[in-house]
């Protein structure tokens, strides 16, 4: 609400390449669904940032 | 002036019991600070005084005494500052904040009452000046009474039928009944949200109730309340377990979803029904002939 950061995409997570590419956030690859839990569930705690799924094999990391 | 000195004793003392009444119905606005409750106490002793004195000022021809009267009323706007600045700084390490149109709300409500302990003592004093003591004080309570009455806000209960909806996940997708809430990634919070998550669905009884429901300040007022009511299971960086309250902007609908402490789903409903309505969320569209023709 406060800053126009906010509501960028702050990182991304996948195990599937292909769907995503480009853009100002760090895209962190994981080799299979748990591992993309673990590093989404490690990130979202860290920088206190809601994980979404885009239901290709993609989730990604933003502020509400 | 000192025939009315009983007057003016009478009149103080009403007004400040009412005010110690009125903190003590406010306790979930102002939850026990007792040196807020002494800040609210002394200023509503100098409220009551300013209206005991002041008709038997004027009877007693001290025109200028009169002139500080309304000076020192100004003094109360005050009391609406100091009340937002405290909430707005409290606000921040809330984790079910208030949200600036609730904060608003007490701060006027707070501000309000030294006027209405004011009215209380000088409708008190202004009695006694001419009947008995004794029927004074009666005529005093009376004036309180009524004024609680008048000032009694309604809550969600009244302007909405509020009932438990379904948790569910579609996809991603976290839903209570039709009503989308947001977008979950991670299963582990999706896990723990079907388990002891609550849905409660606020469906507007009129068109007003629909455009209070819009408004973003009312339906935060209602995650905060509940989540101080029933507890939030969350801490901070765990943004997935947040409160939420969206609408359905078809049906006009409203679902409160929440992750509460104690996963009493009766009690969720009861939190909500007992939401106050906020001053500054209340619509009446249909009080216009546009509104009315819209609404068919």
């Amino acid at each position: 609400m406060q800053g126009e950061i906010l509501h960028n995409i702050i990182a991304i997570v996948t195990t599937n390449p292909k769907s995503v590419g480009g853009g100002g956030a760090p895209i962190f690859y994981a080799a299979n669904e748990a591992e993309r839990e673990k590093i989404a569930l490690y990130l979202s705690r860290i920088l206190n940032a809601m994980v979404h799924d885009l239901e290709n094999g993609t989730y990604f990391l933003t502020h509400h | 002036m000192l025939e009315n000195i009983g007057a003016v004793i009478l009149g103080l003392a009403l007004g400040f019991l009412y005010r110690l009444y009125l903190l003590r119905i406010d306790y979930r606005q102002y939850p026990s600070y007792p040196h807020g409750y002494i800040a609210h106490l002394s200023l509503g002793f100098i409220a009551a005084l300013l209206g005991a004195v002041a008709l038997p000022a004027l009877l007693a021809k001290e025109y200028a005494a009169v002139t500080f009267l309304s000076l020192a009323a100004q003094q109360f706007r005050e009391i609406r500052n100091m009340e937002r600045k405290t909430l707005e700084q409290l606000d921040m390490s809330e984790l079910v904040p208030r949200g600036p149109d609730y904060i608003e709300g007490i701060a006027r409500v707070f501000e309000g009452r030294n006027y209405l302990v004011m009215l209380v003592a000088l409708a008190t004093s202004s009695l006694a000046t001419f009947i008995p003591l004794g029927w004074s004080a009666v005529g005093g309570i009376i004036v309180a009474v009524v004024l609680s009455r008048l000032k009694k806000g309604k809550t969600l209960g009244d302007i909405a039928i509020v009932r438990l909806g379904r948790v569910h996940f579609r996809g991603a997708l976290l839903f209570v009944d039709d009503i989308l809430i947001m977008n979950v990634g991670l299963k582990d919070a999706k896990k723990m949200i079907t388990e002891l998550g609550i849905g409660v669905v606020i469906e507007p009884k009129t068109d007003d109730a629909r455009a209070t429901l819009a408004n973003m300040g009312q339906r935060q007022a209602i995650n905060h309340e509940v989540a101080t009511l029933l507890g939030a299971r969350k801490d901070f960086a765990e943004p997935e377990f947040t409160p939420l309250c969206r609408l359905n902007t078809e049906t006009g609908r409203a679902a409160l979803f929440i992750l509460p402490v104690e996963p009493d789903p009766e009690l969720a409903v009861l939190a909500v029904r007992k939401v106050p309505v906020l001053e500054s969320a209340i619509r009446r569209p249909l009080d216009t002939i546009i509104g009315r023709k819209a609404s068919d």
